[in-house]
């Protein structure tokens, strides 16, 4: 083998998989979703252009799910990356079984969707839940709240579970980034008599700025893609007003066979996402500089 | 995902290398805070954030022995006071479970080893040659980070279909490879690039080819860095759940996290069960996590992996 072959060898095996599994659907997905996509073969599929996207947003259930998803992504991103700053502040020190408290918090990140979300089910189930079980402790009556089967319930579960097994996450991004600050700059500001919170918002918040941008540019990324915790606890209902835009695609596709049109969905949000988290970057990038 | 984002986390990654080093000398000073009358409420405080964290996992620990009665009362039980094995016993017979956990065994391996074998060939031509398109076709493998499972699964389901694909455990193993090496890629050839030039010269001048040289020298030498990215592929592989409900038909060639499904009919939900196979379902990546810990945890910091 060459010299120049040789590397070309090596990343063939690599190359070929990752091709064929995801390169090539991300470009079949935009070719299907300009057409009327029949899944039996032999059948004629017409070319729409750009119908299905035309479609989407005059689809109400999309609407939606849209809605849903951006609370989703409103509501359970800034507190995981709160939650996680604060646990990670709390433990960069020395304390008592630091190394206890750093596994525990971190425990629900290697657990699996699918269990979390049953067992979130279960406290929040309505005949024998642990939920209703305290809220009739403390009101003194019976309570029988049937939260998945309701809209702002259901969402509530939702973003519960997924901040409870989110936040692991940012934590251990920022404990990493506390690590990383200068202790001698923080001594001497206290030394020079500023007060704590004076000193994280000049000395602490700027170093660890560039992990506050990406760890806020993948929880973004990853809150659009929420999808089992949605599918297994409310299952989009009742009525679809708890689904979000990928289990709404999903049912278009593997339910009701509408490919193209789930095609076009899930393209018209990579496209989304891909913007957002360049826009994110740059604005954290000019605040950086200001 | 941008590839701005990723030029900044290849920074950081750098960065966090340094901090590591540093790590030993850092905590023998003074911490951030320094303040000695915040440490009780300090620990109160970590004690509250830790107790949530793990009480869900000990409540469905709990449930897995309880019987159904108590299961279904209207006060629940948090301890067991009529413990049972019953619902492992149920579940491991019923609806063929013991099936389901062989299958994901077999997948969650099958990936690991692809994965690793094939970026460490590719993490290895990055690290070790010049050649046209280098850092372009480095760029494309890290695109899809961005793209997770969900996104793509409508066109990998025709892939698979065209492919005879669907419905087969070696297809999740292609699949899943297929979406672990873009992060194994990344983390690896950051670890490969470290190791030193002039050892794999005096390999060379032995008459070493390049296999010879990744399998005898890079990766012994880089042996944490593979752990890592095995780790995350097996629990990736073992907790995999939107392409095996798509691709998978057949009861035999179901995977646990699909498998749970068969608890639930209709009417009503076998709880009991349920929780004793989340129970079995969890304890590998559990196990596995506590054994190395501090493995994990730095693979998440060094390389941004969810």
């Amino acid at each position: 083998m060459s010299r120049i072959a040789t590397p070309y060898g090596l990343l063939l095996p690599a190359a070929f998989l990752y091709g064929l599994f995801i390169i090539y659907p991300i470009i079949r997905q935009f070719d299907i979703s300009f057409y009327t996509w029949h899944i039996f073969p032999g059948v004629h599929n017409p070319f729409v252009g750009w119908s299905n996207y035309a479609k989407i947003f005059h689809d109400p259930a999309v609407r939606t799910a849209a809605w849903n998803t951006f609370l989703f992504l409103a509501i359970t991103v800034p507190i995981q990356m709160f939650l996680g700053l604060a646990a990670a502040a709390l433990l960069t020190d020395r304390l008592p079984g630091r190394g206890l408290w750093r596994a525990l918090i971190f425990l629900p990140v290697v657990t699996s969707w699918v269990v979390v979300s049953y067992v979130f089910a279960y406290i929040f189930a309505q005949q024998g839940g642990l939920a209703n079980a305290v809220l009739s402790l403390f009101s003194g009556h019976a309570v029988h709240i049937d939260w998945l089967a309701q809209t702002w319930t259901g969402n509530a579960v939702i973003w519960i579970v997924s901040i409870w097994k989110g936040v692991g996450w940012s934590f251990i991004m920022f404990l990493a980034a506390l690590d990383g600050v200068p202790r001698d700059l923080v001594e001497s500001g206290r030394v020079d008599g500023a007060s704590e919170p004076r000193i994280w918002r000049h000395v602490v918040i700027p170093n660890i700025r560039p992990t506050i941008t990406f760890v806020l540019v993948l929880l973004v990324i990853g809150a659009s893609q929420v999808f089992t915790q949605v599918y297994i606890t409310t299952g989009g209902g009742p009525f679809g007003s708890t689904s979000v835009l990928l289990t709404y695609a999903y049912q278009q596709a593997f339910s009701f066979f509408n490919f193209s049109y789930a095609a076009a969905i899930a393209s018209l949000m990579a496209v989304v996402v891909l913007g957002l988290s360049i826009m994110q970057i740059r604005l954290m990038r000019r605040n950086d500089d200001s | 995902m941008s590839i701005l984002a990723l030029k900044d986390s290849r920074s950081l990654t750098k960065d966090r290398l340094a901090r590591e080093a540093r790590r030993t000398r850092a905590s023998a000073q003074p911490g951030l805070f320094g303040i000695r009358s915040w440490k009780k409420s300090r620990l109160v405080m970590a004690c509250v954030f830790g107790l949530v964290s793990v009480f869900p996992l000990l409540y469905m620990l709990s449930l897995s022995f309880q019987p159904t009665s108590d299961i279904l009362t209207s006060s629940p039980v948090l301890v067991p006071t009529h413990p049972t094995f019953q619902n492992y016993v149920q579940a491991w017979s019923e609806n063929s479970f013991s099936r389901f956990f062989l299958n994901s065994l077999a997948v969650a391996l099958g990936t690991v080893v692809i994965t690793v074998l094939f970026s460490s060939f590719a993490a290895f031509a990055f690290a070790r040659y010049r050649f046209p398109m280098k850092e372009i076709i480095f760029y494309i493998f890290l695109a899809a980070l961005a793209v997770p499972s969900v996104e793509l699964i409508i066109p990998q389901y025709l892939l698979a279909l065209k492919l005879h694909m669907t419905d087969s455990l070696p297809g999740l193993i292609l699949i899943y490879s297929s979406e672990n090496l873009p992060f194994a890629i990344f983390l690896l050839r950051g670890f490969f690039e470290a190791v030193p030039k002039d050892l794999e010269e005096s390999f060379r001048l032995d008459g070493a080819g390049p296999l010879r040289v990744l399998s005898r020298l890079i990766a012994p030498l880089s042996a944490p860095a593979l752990a890592v990215v095995a780790m995350f592929t097996f629990n990736f592989a073992w907790e995999e759940f939107v392409v095996a409900l798509t691709l998978i038909n057949s009861p035999a060639h179901r995977t646990l996290p699909i498998g749970l499904n068969f608890f639930i009919s209709e009417h009503t939900t076998q709880w009991g069960p349920l929780f004793a196979g989340s129970v079995i379902a969890t304890l590998p990546s559990v196990a596995v996590y506590f054994i190395s810990q501090r493995w994990f945890q730095r693979g998440v910091s060094l390389g941004g992996i969810r």
